[in-house]
């Protein structure tokens, strides 16, 4: 865990880049550091591995002071992947994704192995890549060696300074979606800078949204979507990404009341007559003043015709009442079925719920929510 | 044509003496160079480390470019008296410029990503330095070793001068015979020496450029 304890960072012309700023960045989280340009975002980062070094409060890193430990030694321990990728265009694949591993000098067949095993990590074949020099591999590929060069020696933390802002929209996804796949194998903590909004929602456990060196708003993406604490959030969020996270329309909207119920006292072969020919296996039986009774189920009258419609009502089949919140509804939705009843306070039958309809609009939100704009 | 036939026939029968003073030249040359290299490469370096020591270094070795050459000579030979030595020292001092001038432009131009990336993955300076800045200068050496070759391989021919050999003595002596065949010769060997150089040194550079594209 890295704690900034009242950091505060003037530089030598008196302009005063960071003010004040406490921070927690968890273990195993992906913290994404945002804003617009000259907020202090990569100040921010760069105090981490000391290449920026803050003029008051105090950083720990798992309760070590940062400057009580040697900025190299530090520096070898983070991961760091810069904006403009920064590969040694003079050495090998193999030489830059080892730079780190070198320093430490390990041995010799530790760090190929370690070499093999991060190509194969994102899916280039460390025969053809590892003896290849920086200028012959696309900017995706590059930045995916820019990345794993960050894990090589197996750091708890890494650092990323915009690492996909240069790359085309399509590298671009890619990356995000690899960075995510492996993190949930390594589980570092990640330290994130960008000024892309939609990439901080999509990959950000903790978004940290930073303005003229203070810290605006901090909190989970769905947190900051849902409460922008001011209108600068709001602004920085956009009008679309706010609409993005709508909630789901109110249960009214999948009640449906096209639905076949029984009379409790019908008999048997009566509602089984008409459940055969609506081809439903289920149905809601109502009294005969419109309160809901239970659901009957087809092969339970056929294995019983004998016996009275009332005695085979099911009274303990799951029921949906019509305030729930559709969230709520969500939640359960594995334990319903098709034709869930919908029952009003009254325990009046007012419909049945409507899945596809449901899923629909779930598919819609989600799907609006992770669009790229 | 009865000139070059006369020309080509001193060549063929002159031989052994033109190219042993062609020998001589390029050794003047690689001497020279050498010690451009040695004493030059570690004062790009500190110019390009200490920004403040670059504009005193940078201009000292564009002073000593500045003196004529025979005069440079004149004078060095006043300390070193008569000999290859003198005219090696002249070439070294010669050669400075480009060499230092060319580390200094080559460790500045190392793209600050790439600086960032070393420093940000653990690097000392000095490992940063080694591993990183001086590789990448190479290709920016090279084009100051090139500069410098042909500079010194025509400075060379006022080697005579100062006591020692080269192509120079060919095209000093044709003045004092007044033959056309033994200056020409001179000149056109030493101007060939330049022009190959010229080329097999572009190709290196070009080879190590294109690396790091």
């Amino acid at each position: 865990m890295i704690e900034l304890k009242n950091i505060g960072k003037t530089f030598d012309d008196g302009f005063q880049a960071l003010k004040d700023i406490d921070l927690t960045f968890e273990e195993g989280k992906i913290n994404v550091l945002i804003g617009p340009s000259g907020c202090g975002k990569t100040t921010t980062m760069k105090l981490l591995n000391r290449l920026v070094d803050y003029t008051q409060g105090e950083i720990l890193i798992d309760e070590e002071n940062i400057k009580d430990i040697n900025p190299i030694t530090l520096r070898r321990k983070m991961g760091f992947v810069i904006q403009n990728i920064g590969l040694f265009p003079h050495m090998t694949i193999y030489n830059n994704v080892a730079t780190v591993p070198k320093l430490l000098k390990w041995e010799k067949k530790k760090i190929r192995n370690r070499v093999v095993e991060l190509l194969e990590m994102v899916n280039l074949d460390p025969e053809t890549y590892m003896l290849r020099y920086p200028s012959e591999l696309s900017g995706g590929q590059q930045q995916r060696i820019g990345v794993i060069r960050a894990l090589a020696a197996e750091p708890s933390t890494i650092l990323m300074d915009e690492p996909f802002s240069a790359l085309d929209p399509i590298s671009r996804e890619q990356l995000q979606d690899e960075l995510l796949r492996l993190q949930s194998e390594i589980n570092k903590t990640i330290i994130f800078v960008t000024h892309d909004m939609d990439e901080a929602i999509k990959i950000a456990d903790q978004i940290i949204l930073m303005k003229d060196g203070n810290i605006v708003q901090k909190g989970s993406p769905q947190q900051i979507l849902e409460n922008p604490a001011n209108d600068f959030v709001k602004d920085f969020i956009g009008e679309k990404r706010l609409g993005m996270d709508r909630k789901l329309p109110q249960l009214n909207e999948f009640i449906s009341k096209d639905y076949i119920a029984v009379s409790d006292d019908t008999s048997v072969e009566l509602a089984m007559d008409k459940m055969i020919a609506n081809q439903i296996a289920e149905a809601p039986v109502v009294k005969h003043d419109g309160s809901y009774a239970g659901v009957i189920n087809l092969y339970e009258m056929l294995s019983n015709k004998d016996q009275n419609l009332q005695d085979l009502i099911n009274q303990s089949s799951s029921v949906i009442t019509e305030e729930e919140e559709t969230e709520n509804v969500l939640k359960k939705l594995d334990k319903l079925h098709g034709s869930t009843p919908i029952i009003s306070a009254g325990n009046a039958l007012v419909g049945i719920l409507d899945k596809d309809k449901l899923l629909q609009a779930l598919k819609d939100v989600t799907e609006g929510k992770s669009g790229v704009a | 044509m009865e000139f070059i036939s006369r020309l080509v026939q001193y060549i063929i029968e002159n031989y052994s003496e033109l190219l042993s003073l062609s020998i001589e030249h390029l050794l003047m040359v690689a001497y020279g160079i050498g010690l451009a290299l040695i004493v030059g490469v570690p004062l790009g370096i500190i110019a390009a480390k200490f920004e403040k020591l670059a504009p005193v270094i940078i201009s000292l070795t564009n002073i000593l470019q500045l003196i004529p050459s025979l005069a440079m000579l004149a004078i060095l030979m006043l300390y070193l008296g008569f000999g290859f030595e003198t005219i090696v020292v002249g070439l070294f001092l010669y050669s400075l410029l480009p060499i230092v001038k060319n580390t200094y432009v080559g460790i500045k131009e190392v793209d600050d990503s790439i600086i960032e990336a070393g420093v940000g993955n653990g690097m000392t300076t000095l490992q940063l330095l080694l591993k990183i800045q001086f590789p990448l200068s190479i290709p920016f050496l090279l084009a100051g070793v090139r500069l410098a070759a042909v500079i010194a391989i025509s400075v060379a021919t006022l080697g005579p001068y100062v006591g020692a050999g080269g192509l120079g003595k060919e095209i000093i002596s044709g003045i004092s015979l007044q033959s056309d065949v033994k200056i020409y010769a001179g000149t056109i060997i030493a101007t060939l020496m330049a022009i190959i150089a010229d080329i097999l040194l572009g190709k290196i550079e070009g080879k190590t450029k294109r690396r790091l594209a």
